[in-house]
């Protein structure tokens, strides 16, 4: 069983991308936790090590994916997290994708993406016990 | 974090990350989670084990989350399980308890994980109570168990928690409910949240006439309270009455019965899981729809090719 925390840090108010690849994640058989809005990076981290679920999607829409994605990466090295699959959606430019990737995010996907290209993705990272 | 026994070392300690895995690892019946579960077993038996259970919407997240507020300002280590309903559909499963959480769960003297029922009838999961043994042999003082809130077949907690607590709400025609489900008869202390709204007394009021009805534990009158969860009061006076739950437990040396009746419904579950496997393997067998066929058209009974079938695994056991 896939276990997926979807995560929303800082303080943009809109969730209805998050709890649409929530569902969709859901219906694909994952159990997905959801821990609502406004979240800090402390938080989110502090919700992946306790729930050890094995995919951190991040959904940031608020242009602070700069500091906020740092801060949770390094959060996650902290606590030695290195079988962590971590996903970035919402909206982040073209020219910030690769220095995402470079802070250890496995993929970005961009508004309008299908949801099935994630599941899929998630399939192809994590092992299934 | 490779192998049990480190695990093992790391949950004694109270560590979060070793906690996590190794419910995860019970969660997914692992050899090693079992291993695991059996090595905790002796450190275990200090936790007082509080089960929150009533309707969807009475508002058990926001009240685990003012009391683990209570208990923490009284120097207690808390440990949080929520079990929320598995899709029939799919598998998968969507864990929102956190949600209502985010107040209380950050502190280090709490520890707090969401599990899905997976299937498993009776408003826990399957791996509560291996669950269970972790979170005691870590330490925590109390541990609060939210059941999956469908309001009926919930009495498996009783089973595994100390003190059951009922929550209900007022004006929600939960009395008529709670009666049906046969969830009063297992409440040691019951709250009516959300009791700023309107029908508080005559909620308290029926729960009452309901439990002068049933006079069968006499050595304990379960206490009603009043609770606002959503801004803590009366998590006080709540803290107060699952104590003296607590202490009447240990008073009257009724802990022994209790884990005698806990260890018998680990022995019935893990029964019941043999027979799950069994009808797992019958299914993907050759010759199922040979016996559907034949049952489906009146050849055979059902219960004929239940044993039939019992009888061939049991041979290839």
């Amino acid at each position: 069983m896939i276990r997926v925390l979807v995560a929303k840090p800082g303080l943009d108010g809109h969730d209805r991308g998050a709890k649409v690849i929530a569902r969709a994640l859901r219906d694909a058989g994952m159990e997905v936790v959801y821990t609502g809005l406004h979240q800090t990076p402390e938080q989110v981290v502090d919700a992946a090590l306790s729930e050890d679920v094995d995919v951190l999607a991040l959904s940031i829409l608020s242009g602070a994916h700069p500091t906020l994605v740092p801060r949770i990466m390094e959060l996650v090295k902290e606590n030695h997290m290195d079988d962590l699959l971590v996903l970035l959606g919402g909206i982040i430019p073209e020219d910030d994708v690769d220095p995402m990737i470079n802070l250890g995010v496995a993929k970005v996907f961009g508004p309008g993406t299908d949801t099935n290209d994630i599941v899929a993705f998630i399939r192809g990272r994590v092992e299934v016990v | 974090m490779k192998d049990w026994d480190d695990i093992a070392q790391g949950i004694l300690k109270g560590q979060k990350r070793a906690i996590a895995r190794g419910l995860t690892w019970i969660e997914q019946g692992r050899n090693d989670g079992k291993q695991l579960a059996q090595k905790l077993f002796p450190h275990a038996g200090n936790a007082q084990v509080i089960g929150i259970t009533g309707a969807p919407g009475v508002g058990k997240s926001t009240l685990v989350n003012a009391l683990t507020l209570q208990l923490r300002s009284q120097g207690l280590r808390v440990g949080i399980l929520a079990v929320d309903p598995s899709s029939p559909f799919s598998g998968g499963a969507i864990l929102g308890d956190r949600i209502r959480m985010q107040d209380s769960v950050m502190d280090a003297g709490v520890y707090m994980r969401s599990f899905a029922s997976r299937g498993h009838l009776g408003g826990l999961s399957r791996a509560t109570f291996g669950a269970l043994t972790v979170l005691d042999a870590a330490g925590f003082d109390k541990i609060l168990v939210e059941t999956v809130g469908a309001g009926q077949s919930e009495v498996e907690i009783m089973q595994l928690a100390h003190t059951t607590m009922v929550v209900l709400a007022p004006g929600m025609g939960d009395d008529i409910q709670a009666i049906k489900a046969g969830i009063l008869e297992i409440g040691q202390v019951f709250v009516v949240n959300k009791a700023d709204r309107d029908g508080v007394d005559h909620t308290v009021r029926s729960i009452r006439s309901m439990l002068a009805l049933a006079s069968e534990h006499p050595a304990w009158m379960p206490p009603i309270l009043k609770t606002v969860a959503e801004d803590g009061r009366g998590m006080k006076e709540l803290a107060d009455a699952l104590e003296n739950h607590w202490q009447h437990l240990t008073d009257k040396g009724l802990l022994e019965r209790f884990r005698w009746g806990q260890t018998e419904h680990l022995i019935e579950q893990a029964m019941a899981d043999i027979g799950d496997r069994l009808v797992g393997r019958a299914r993907s067998g050759q010759e199922w729809s040979h016996w559907v066929a034949e049952v489906g058209t009146g050849t055979r009974e059902a219960e004929h090719v239940a044993e039939e079938l019992w009888r061939q695994e049991w041979r290839e056991d």
